[in-house]
């Protein structure tokens, strides 16, 4: 930091913040049955606990920018390989809490290695990617970023703890940003595609579309012969693609029938409306559905939604607490909240394209990826888009990890954000 | 186009999501009813059954604690499921099915294990139940019959059934509520209203506060107890000389319309229609289709009413004019009408006036009489109408209004009947089995205890009633307290009354005489008809008595119908005096009568249509006595039925 350098901090992003740090405290208030309890500042209930929370939180973000910014990119790697550590230890050292090795345990606190994991890599593949030669052209160094991306999930699926996992297809944007091709992206959304295609219509169907596509795309290049600046159609290119495709719908349907588990079968089952269960496994989503179409136009008010208050939705402060603001604050509420996260990543995007290093910005764009896969994946299926996927809506949900895992991603950006002008490579 | 992807995808994403909002919070309404369901716990109250006292203020029936064993099926924790068989008296199939049953209702809410333990089923259960977790008892208010009689008049309570529920919105599944009888017919009053409060209540089903401020809650009302007209001695009485026997007793008290007495036979013990094995007897009663005793033989037994019909005849014919108290007409074994064969008679005295006439139920007397009503008209229709005008205003002929769920209507024809059925002209003869009460007049035995009540009023009637009290406080209702008039005048019925007690003096009843009581009566003898494998077929007679005494101030109007007795005085009579003393003396002196009653049964005669042999019937010969080796059949243990 050059002297006289003042920081200029991102007050938007930090707003957002606050706003999204409010409005979960008050649901999570909300959500734990309140009438048991007498004070507000009672330790032993979740909302006591979040309390203290984000005050050490606020602590942590001052911390954090009172460090300078070329300490995180000097200690990148450092600090992922902490990070790794911390979640290879947890199967040595880790607790079992409902099923998942996913925590240390320190008397009454618990802390989710997890939660940080995606700061580190986010840090690390900045790191990598700023270096002077690397190029995600060189199918080496794509093998590297790919493995710093990959070693998390590969560290976390066996907690079994899924949903963190997932977390991490949100650096597909950083490296799309840095030059990645989208053929990847397609290929994953094409995979996706014939997946549930043939949950929901069978593979055979799903199998003689893809020949219809695949025939159609061969007849359509087929007119464009006489353009001499296009290859020739090759044939056996389309042959093959649709056999990979019709191979893959088989195979992917018989690693769903056989090799997954009934508790993840039946949540996707639940969503593609393969089955219908209210009382078992999809008692969660319906009384979700229910709690949010309670909400109305404007809510029922704080402190006063029925299904809330009963404690119809399990896990309403946790991964449901949309559900909360849904039922009490209503359509408008829930709205809000939908366009604050909404705010919060434009910002971040139009931060990270405003940075002059690579490191910040590569940073940045994973700051905003781990955003939207949270936002998308906790919301989505909050709302019934999407199959019951463990994760937290950041800022909202409770847990204390969570909230400061979140809150040092965000923080660091800031702080990197702040002394863009002075802070160059 | 790079920096472009990721906003592009939010903005997708976030209108995706504010349009599922909108769907799911404003354009819908299933999820907010779902959530107003989920919110309501409602409280019921059920207010004590009232009671039922007789006419002395007697208990009849009360009500008992009983027990359900209920489950909640998430509390269940693992247990050893023999000892709990062996504790609940069922076998492990069961218990499992139960308990799936229950699981797939609801894994949450309480299912019902084993309904209805009585006090005594429960007791041993009580400190060991505690052990399983889940396991629970309910408490709940049943019937406790004090009486062990009765039970077809009485009736009893049963859950609501699923299309009761839809036609009345004040039930629920699993209330109780009057199914037959005084049960069934004052069920109303009896249950009283409960009490429902509404809770705002949370996901495990614990209430929290008032809903909407008890906006939709209703308060208890407690259930009235009832005092009936029956009279407890009378009802026990009447059903130990039913025994061995089929038929009905219907007796009233003339002033005022109450009916002292309602039985039916065979019966059975109310209390076997409560505790555990509830269902499977209310099974085995109402498919005992031989015996029948679901059919109420007082209230339905809608049959040719025979000779004591003659004495309407002579009330009719004195009213019409068309003859005179002490006129004698002859009868010649019978009367030659005009058809094939003269309408017999048994040997008697002869020539004979009306007193003598009744006393020995003469069917010549009384073939010319009904003849003389019916051709005084200048029609046969008109005749007929007329006559049909007179009979119907004792109360036959149609429902009589008495309050008790079943009954029957009975039938007097009248000219537009015989217009109708006969396509040849028809005159009196045609109709003369009318005069001596066979034919087409058909009555039940609560319509004749009534019309021989309308005959010791000397020419009116309340109609019949069951219920005298409600909480303490007579009756007001003008059904059950206005006099229904005769269309006789009242100095027609001494003549007529002077029969009926010639009856007990030197007529047929004359064996049956009640040392201090004047009787006044008349005999029946019904023709009995059946059909059996698709043939009609002639079976022994039935017994038909009806009596009131005291004769200038009668206290008691009876009906008595024996099936396959013989004839009136064999059994019916015997039945009607002795509940005429019982009723007036309190006690028995003609303990004979009594004890041929006791010691006699017609089994034999009911198991003859099913033996498949040959059978005679009317034998001479009376084979009744009870001993030990006719007993398997004549006093057979009939298990439920007593």
């Amino acid at each position: 930091m050059r002297i006289g350098d003042k920081p200029k901090y991102d007050f938007y992003t930090i707003f957002i913040f606050l706003g999204l740090i409010t409005i979960g405290w008050l649901a999570i208030y909300s959500s734990v049955n309140v009438e048991t309890y007498s004070s507000i500042w009672d330790m032993n209930v979740e909302y006591g606990k979040q309390f203290i929370w984000i005050a050490l939180a606020l602590l942590l973000i001052v911390i954090i920018l009172a460090i300078e910014p070329k300490f995180y990119e000097r200690f990148a790697g450092v600090i992922y390989v902490v990070s790794m550590l911390s979640l290879l230890g947890l199967f040595v050292f880790g607790k079992e809490i409902s099923g998942a090795r996913s925590w240390y345990s320190f008397g009454s606190v618990g802390l989710q290695p997890s939660e940080f994991a995606k700061f580190a890599t986010a840090l690390a593949v900045a790191k990598y990617l700023s270096q002077l030669n690397v190029t995600l052209k060189n199918k080496k160094h794509l093998l590297i970023v790919g493995g710093i991306i990959l070693l998390p999930p590969l560290l976390i699926i066996p907690q079994p703890d899924p949903g963190s996992a997932l977390v991490y297809s949100a650096f597909f944007f950083t490296l799309y940003r840095e030059g990645l091709s989208l053929w990847f992206l397609t290929l994953g959304l094409l995979a996706v595609g014939l997946f549930v295609g043939a949950l929901a219509i069978g593979p055979i169907l799903v199998s003689i579309s893809v020949l219809v596509v695949v025939v159609v795309m061969y007849l359509l290049s087929r007119k464009r012969k006489h353009k001499k600046r296009l290859a020739p159609p090759r044939k056996w290119l389309y042959i093959i693609t649709a056999f990979l495709a019709i191979g893959y719908t088989f195979s992917t349907q018989f690693v769903f029938e056989n090799v997954l588990s009934d508790r993840h079968r039946n949540r996707i089952d639940i969503i593609l409306g393969r089955v219908e269960d209210n009382k078992g496994i999809g008692y969660n989503l319906n009384q979700s559905l229910i709690t949010i179409g309670h909400g109305g136009w404007t809510g029922t008010g704080l402190l006063k939604g029925s299904q809330t208050q009963g404690g119809y939705v399990p896990e309403q402060h946790t991964d449901f607490v949309f559900t909360a603001i849904a039922e009490e604050l209503g359509f408008v509420g829930a709205s809000a909240v939908v366009l604050l996260f909404m705010a919060l990543i434009y910002r971040l995007v139009i931060m990270a394209e405003r940075q002059r290093n690579q490191f910040a910005r590569v940073y940045g764009y994973g700051v905003a990826g781990i955003f939207t896969i949270h936002f998308f994946v906790n919301i989505g299926m909050v709302l019934g888009l999407l199959p019951t996927v463990g994760i937290p809506l950041p800022f909202v949900s409770y847990g204390g990890s969570g909230l400061w895992g979140f809150t040092v991603l965000l923080f660091v950006f800031v702080k990197l954000d702040a002394h863009r002008m002075s802070y160059d490579h | 186009m790079k920096k472009l992807l990721l906003l592009f995808l939010v903005t997708v994403i976030g209108i995706v999501f504010i349009a599922r909002l909108f769907y799911l919070q404003i354009s819908t309404d299933s999820y907010k009813q779902k959530a107003v369901e989920n919110a309501q716990k409602v409280i019921y109250d059920y207010p004590e059954r009232g009671f039922i006292y007789d006419r002395d203020g007697e208990l009849m029936v009360g009500n008992q604690v009983a027990y359900d064993i209920m489950v909640t099926p998430r509390e269940v924790k693992e247990f050893d499921t023999l000892a709990l068989c062996k504790l609940l008296k069922i076998d492990t199939t069961r218990l499992l099915n139960q308990l799936n049953k229950a699981k797939s209702w609801s894994t949450r809410k309480p299912s019902v294990i084993i309904p209805q333990l009585t006090q005594e089923e429960y007791a041993p259960v009580q400190e060991q139940l505690r052990k399983y977790k889940g396991f629970f008892v309910r408490r709940r208010s049943l019937r406790k019959y004090l009486v062990d009689h009765s039970a077809s008049v009485l009736g009893y309570i049963r859950e609501v059934n699923t299309s009761k529920i839809k036609k009345d919105p004040y039930y629920d599944l699993g209330d109780l509520a009057g199914k037959s009888g005084i049960e069934l017919q004052y069920e109303d009053t009896l249950r009283g209203i409960k009490g429902k409060k509404i809770y705002r209540r949370d996901v495990y089903g614990r209430e929290l506060e008032s809903y909407e401020n008890g906006k939709y809650d209703i308060e208890t009302v407690a259930g009235s107890d009832l005092t009936v007209t029956l009279d407890n001695d009378l009802q026990a009485y009447g059903e130990l000389l039913m025994k061995n026997k089929r038929g009905g007793i219907v007796a009233i008290q003339p002033k005022t319309g109450e009916i002292l007495s309602l039985i039916t036979a065979p019966n059975y013990d109310p209390s076997i229609l409560m505790g555990r094995d509830r269902s499977k007897n209310i099974n085995a009663i109402l498919r005992d289709t031989i015996r029948i005793p679901d059919f109420n033989r007082a209230l339905q037994a809608q049959y040719a009413p025979g000779s004591p019909f003659k004495v309407l005849n002579a009330l009719v014919g004195l009213e019409e004019g068309v003859i005179r108290p002490n006129e004698k007409l002859r009868c010649n074994h019978g009367y030659d009408y005009g058809g094939r064969k003269p309408l017999g008679c048994h040997y008697h005295r002869s020539p004979l006036g009306m007193e003598l006439g009744i006393a020995e139920s003469c069917n010549s007397y009384f073939a010319q009489v009904y003849r003389r009503i019916i051709e005084k008209e200048s029609s046969p229709t008109a005749g007929m109408n007329n006559w049909n005008k007179h009979i119907s205003s004792f109360g036959l002929g149609d429902y009589l209004g008495y309050d008790l769920p079943v009954g029957r209507a009975g039938r007097i024809p009248d000219g537009e009947f015989y217009n109708n059925n006969y396509k040849f002209k028809w005159y009196a003869p045609t109709t003369i089995s009318n005069a001596i009460g066979q034919g087409e007049v058909e009555a039940t035995p609560i319509q004749l205890a009534n019309m021989t009540a309308a005959i010791a009023n000397r020419g009116y009637f309340y109609t019949p009633h069951i219920i005298k009290k409600i909480n303490g406080k007579p009756i007001t209702e003008e059904n059950y307290t206005t006099k229904r008039y005769t269309t006789i005048s009242p100095e027609h019925f001494e003549p007529v009354i002077e029969g009926m007690s010639e009856v007990y003096k030197s007529g047929t009843a004359k064996y049956s005489q009640i040392p201090g009581i004047e009787i006044c009566g008349k005999t029946g003898t019904v023709e009995n008809k059946m059909r059996i494998d698709g043939k009609t077929k002639q079976l022994t007679d039935h017994s038909v008595f009806i009596a009131f005494a005291p004769k200038d101030d009668p206290q008691i109007a009876i009906a008595v119908f024996v099936e396959n007795g013989y004839w009136g005085s064999r059994y019916a009579a015997k039945i009607a005096s002795l509940m005429i003393e019982k009723h007036i003396k309190g006690e028995i002196t003609r303990t004979d009568l009594e004890q041929y009653l006791l010691t006699h049964s017609l089994e034999y005669e009911y198991a003859k249509p099913y033996s498949g042999e040959e059978f005679l019937i009317n034998e001479a010969v009376d084979r009744g006595l009870i001993t030990e080796e006719n007993k398997h059949i004549y006093a057979p243990d009939n298990g439920l039925l007593k």
